[in-house]
């Protein structure tokens, strides 16, 4: 697995204050769980995806733990409540130094 | 008296093919149709597909400039919006001579107009061209007929579909047709349409190809399985689509 992947983040644009809205983010990840061995007998190591979080204007508000029963490309959807327009960044890191970042708008009214 | 006997005989045994392969027209289905809906939602939503970094990095191959020519697809090809709908609709099609898959005719074109080694059968990189290239026909129906050109390769697929094989000595027909809609194991037999390759299979974690697919099911019967690339597996692959004829194409398809 490379140092970061591609990743897509799913959820409006636009909401209502106090409006509680959906977010879909997913990671392109092998989730290789290191319990696997290759054709010869070897372990593949694991490479995993260990900790995803998300913060709306610098606060946390979602953050989720990632373990080897994880499958590959995981998807997260949850939900916060849209207090205020500013930025969501949303940020993987994982095993062997892999770091996945993206952002995310949105305009509250 | 014979003669007549003969070609009454003839039209006898015509007419019984037509009819069977008519009779199963209508009550046609794709593999879509008995999935659940959890399975049917993620194949629907574009953002929750699980083939949509395949179809990202297909884009990314499209656009690429490589090899000693420097060209990328899109260098001959164009706007893939464009030029490729309805383009894998056809395929298998025959080339200068020779059956091809889409598969092949992706490899084919790399070899020769990129100057490239070839892609390897089930890589990450040809399986992400070859669904982008698909999924630009979403929607158009399979376009697959019988032509003077490909009659024979058609005739062999057939034949390959209706051939008995390995130690449980069963052919495609016998489970996907003769008892496509019953149960193997507590999943539904699919009628075997293949209208969304190359599929996420949910079973796979990952998307694959109709001959994955296919070796798949020649593994289960314990019988030795078609080479990837090879002649056969192009055939009966042609015979599948013409099958299918008329059906839409769903690239990237999800199946559990």
């Amino acid at each position: 697995m490379s140092k970061t992947s591609r990743t897509v983040i799913t959820m409006p644009d636009k909401a209502k204050r106090g409006e509680i809205i959906e977010i879909r983010a997913i990671a392109q990840h092998d989730m290789e769980t290191g319990f696997r061995y290759d054709q010869t007998g070897k372990r593949i190591p694991r490479d995993i995806i260990r900790n995803f979080t998300c913060s709306y204007g610098g606060v946390e508000v979602f953050k989720a733990d990632f373990y080897p029963g994880v499958g590959a490309n995981p998807m997260v959807i949850f939900t916060t409540i849209a207090t205020e327009s500013g930025t969501l960044q949303f940020e993987w890191t994982g095993d062997d130094g892999y770091e996945a970042l993206n952002q995310a708008q949105i305009t509250v009214t | 008296m014979r003669i007549i006997r003969i070609i009454a005989c003839c039209i006898g045994i015509a007419s019984a093919y037509l009819v069977t392969a008519d009779a199963q027209t209508p009550a046609r289905q794709s593999g879509y149709q008995s999935m659940s809906a959890e399975n049917k939602a993620l194949q629907d939503d574009p953002s929750a597909n699980p083939a949509l970094f395949w179809l990202m990095d297909g884009q990314t191959l499209w656009k690429e400039v490589l090899g000693p020519k420097q060209k990328s697809c899109a260098s001959c090809h164009g706007e893939s919006a464009q030029s490729m709908k309805g383009v894998a609709t056809h395929y298998p099609k025959v080339i200068n001579g020779k059956l091809q898959t889409l598969e092949g005719q992706i490899n084919q074109c790399r070899a020769f107009n990129q100057g490239l080694p070839k892609f390897a059968y089930e890589s990450k990189e040809l399986l992400a061209l070859t669904a982008f290239v698909a999924t630009q026909s979403k929607g158009l129906p399979i376009a697959v007929d019988e032509t003077a050109v490909n009659r024979v390769d058609l005739k062999k697929g057939h034949d390959w579909f209706y051939q008995r094989m390995g130690q449980l000595n069963l052919s495609c027909a016998q489970c996907h047709e003769e008892r496509a809609g019953l149960k193997l194991g507590g999943s539904i037999i699919p009628q075997a349409h293949p209208t969304g390759y190359p599929i996420y299979r949910i079973e796979w974690q990952s998307l694959g190809s109709l001959e994955r697919r296919l070796r798949n099911c020649m593994n289960g019967v314990r019988a030795q399985p078609f080479e990837y690339g090879s002649t056969e597996m192009a055939q009966l692959e042609l015979f599948l689509m013409w099958r299918a004829r008329g059906m839409p194409l769903e690239t990237p398809a999800v199946r559990p």
